[in-house]
């Protein structure tokens, strides 16, 4: 459903080009969870944005649905089906929480149709359909706000980053079960996290390192490697 | 009436025709049509240009719609109008100006308003402000608001000037009694060469009145923007005055939110804000489908609150 191949990004840094991400290749399939893990800095959000074209690799290649849209923009790949949340959701004094997931869905919507989207994450349609995504809401409502605009979308490939910062303890149970409620078959999540609780709702676990993919499986087979990495790390073994 | 005054009453006061209830509409100087009603009454003042628009007691749901339209260059033209609200009433005032001049002599309104709110009364007071026609004739507009409000009285007012003028300075002058309490909601867009100034003063003279300034603003093209306000707490009061503006292009918007107390239990605080749509709230709505011009749009209509 959509693949990559051969994505390098590279950036300047004080002069000196410093390599994010190197060589990465992957298939992301129909109906799976894949959670994309890694320490802080190792890449995982710069390639997120790199799939929703907010960043533009420097090589390779993005296939979604057999369609080249390594240089299809944001826009372009949104109508396409792609759909992302962002790490830090942003605010915007005046447009309200109806208006967003509007937006969103591409539809007019009543209380009841909000209220689809908005209970999901645990929020009231009635109570904050009318409310503006302005400095009144807490980090962690705008975050909850920011996952139901994705799941209003009906994307085929929903990305998600770092859905558990800055949220509380009802949302990880409440995330994992919108994660693999969402899935229907033609559809597939894409989880940037490196929190624990999270990786047993995914199918698949890609961990990256270093700017490339060390490692790739179902949670039982790349746990293990996860801990015994972060172990080496510790103590400083490569 | 004519197919442009329709269209600039549509603009100004939201009038599809004729309204119901009370209405005065002036029309290049004159007056073109008056309504009262049961405690409403409207009358042409005798020693000046203007009108007076007394309000009974205890009138409630009720509207006064007072247009005023401009269709012919080289009006300038200065009314005082003058609103008295009785005890308890609750009354929808809507004001406005619409000024199209298809000339080349330039044009001007200025109206006074000063309301007098008594004891108990509740007025929400919309006005809208909009010139179109020739892009190089001036097109002026000084509106200026003076609100006395007695004890426990309540006055919301909403002024939106959404295009098109060359130039406005728009100033307030409030005095709060014990328990008033002032709400004020502005918007202002401009483009190209234009300039508006908004000024507002505010004495909190009663003990819990409370005043609420919350001033929106677009800068786009050369335009330029001065906010400047005022708010006295002279008593146990609050006050809150709050001037965000976004700038496109070269716009320029210069925020002068001033705060003084003169009585130590009084609690006024401001913030303000200057700045560009910040690249990731484009960014979040071309996520969703939209362009990036559709989301820059969809951003200032929903800043400006339209």
């Amino acid at each position: 459903m959509l693949t990559l191949q051969n994505i390098s990004y590279k950036i300047k840094d004080n002069g000196k080009e410093k390599s994010i991400l190197e060589d990465i290749s992957f298939d992301f399939e129909c109906g799976k969870n894949y959670v994309i893990t890694g320490a802080n800095g190792c890449g995982k959000s710069t390639l997120a944005q790199i799939i929703m074209g907010i960043i533009k690799p420097t090589t390779g290649k993005i296939i979604f649905n057999g369609k080249d849209i390594t240089n299809s923009d944001i826009t372009e790949r949104a109508k396409l089906g792609l759909a992302y949340a962002m790490q830090q959701p942003i605010r915007l004094k005046g447009l309200s929480i109806q208006k967003m997931l509007e937006y969103a869905s591409g539809t007019q919507l009543n209380t009841s149709g909000a209220c689809d989207y908005l209970s999901k994450v645990g929020l009231c349609a009635r109570d904050y359909m009318p409310r503006e995504l302005n400095s009144t809401l807490s980090g962690g409502e705008l975050k909850r706000i920011e996952i139901a605009t994705v799941l209003a979308r009906n994307a085929t490939v929903n990305i998600f980053d770092e859905p558990e910062a800055g949220i509380d303890i009802w949302s990880f149970n409440g995330l994992v079960d919108i994660f693999k409620k969402s899935l229907k078959g033609n559809n597939l999540n894409i989880i940037i996290s490196h929190q624990e609780k999270l990786f047993n709702s995914a199918d698949e676990i890609v961990l990256i390192a270093d700017g490339k993919i060390k490692a790739n499986g179902c949670p039982n087979s790349i746990l293990p490697i996860i801990n015994g990495y972060n172990t080496c790390k510790r103590l400083g073994v490569e | 009436m004519e197919e442009l005054d329709k269209e600039l009453l549509l603009k100004v006061a939201d009038l599809h025709e004729i309204p119901q209830g009370a209405y005065n509409i002036r029309k290049n100087g004159k007056l073109l049509g008056r309504n009262c009603v049961k405690g409403i009454n409207i009358t042409t003042k005798e020693d000046k240009p203007g009108i007076d628009i007394r309000v009974d007691e205890n009138v409630v749901n009720q509207s006064v719609h007072i247009p005023v339209i401009v269709t012919e260059q080289n009006i300038n033209d200065l009314v005082y109008n003058d609103f008295y609200i009785g005890k308890n009433s609750q009354i929808l005032i809507v004001a406005g100006c619409g000024l199209h001049n298809p000339g080349s002599i330039n044009n001007s309104h200025n109206g006074i308003h000063e309301f007098f709110i008594e004891e108990g009364a509740v007025v929400r007071y919309v006005e809208k402000h909009y010139a179109q026609g020739n892009q190089n004739v001036k097109k002026v507009l000084n509106p200026t608001t003076i609100i006395h409000l007695a004890q426990n009285s309540k006055f919301v007012m909403e002024t939106i000037q959404i295009g098109g003028v060359s130039s406005s300075l728009r100033e307030t002058y409030a005095t709060l009694e014990d328990n008033a309490s002032l709400e004020i909601k502005e918007s202002i867009l401009t483009d190209q060469e234009e300039t508006a100034t908004t000024k507002f003063t505010v004495d909190l003279n009663g003990k819990n009145s409370k005043v609420n300034i919350i001033s929106r603003s677009i800068a786009k093209g050369n335009s330029s923007q001065q906010f400047i306000s005022n708010v006295n707490g002279n008593n146990d009061a609050r006050g809150h005055v709050e001037c965000d503006a976004i700038v496109v292009d070269n716009g320029q918007v210069t925020s002068t939110p001033s705060l003084k107390n003169t009585n130590a239990l009084a609690e006024l605080s401001h913030e303000a804000y200057i700045g560009k749509i910040a690249g990731e709230q484009l960014v979040k709505l071309q996520t969703l489908g939209l362009t990036k011009k559709e989301a820059e749009e969809a951003i200032l209509k929903a800043f400006l609150n339209q």
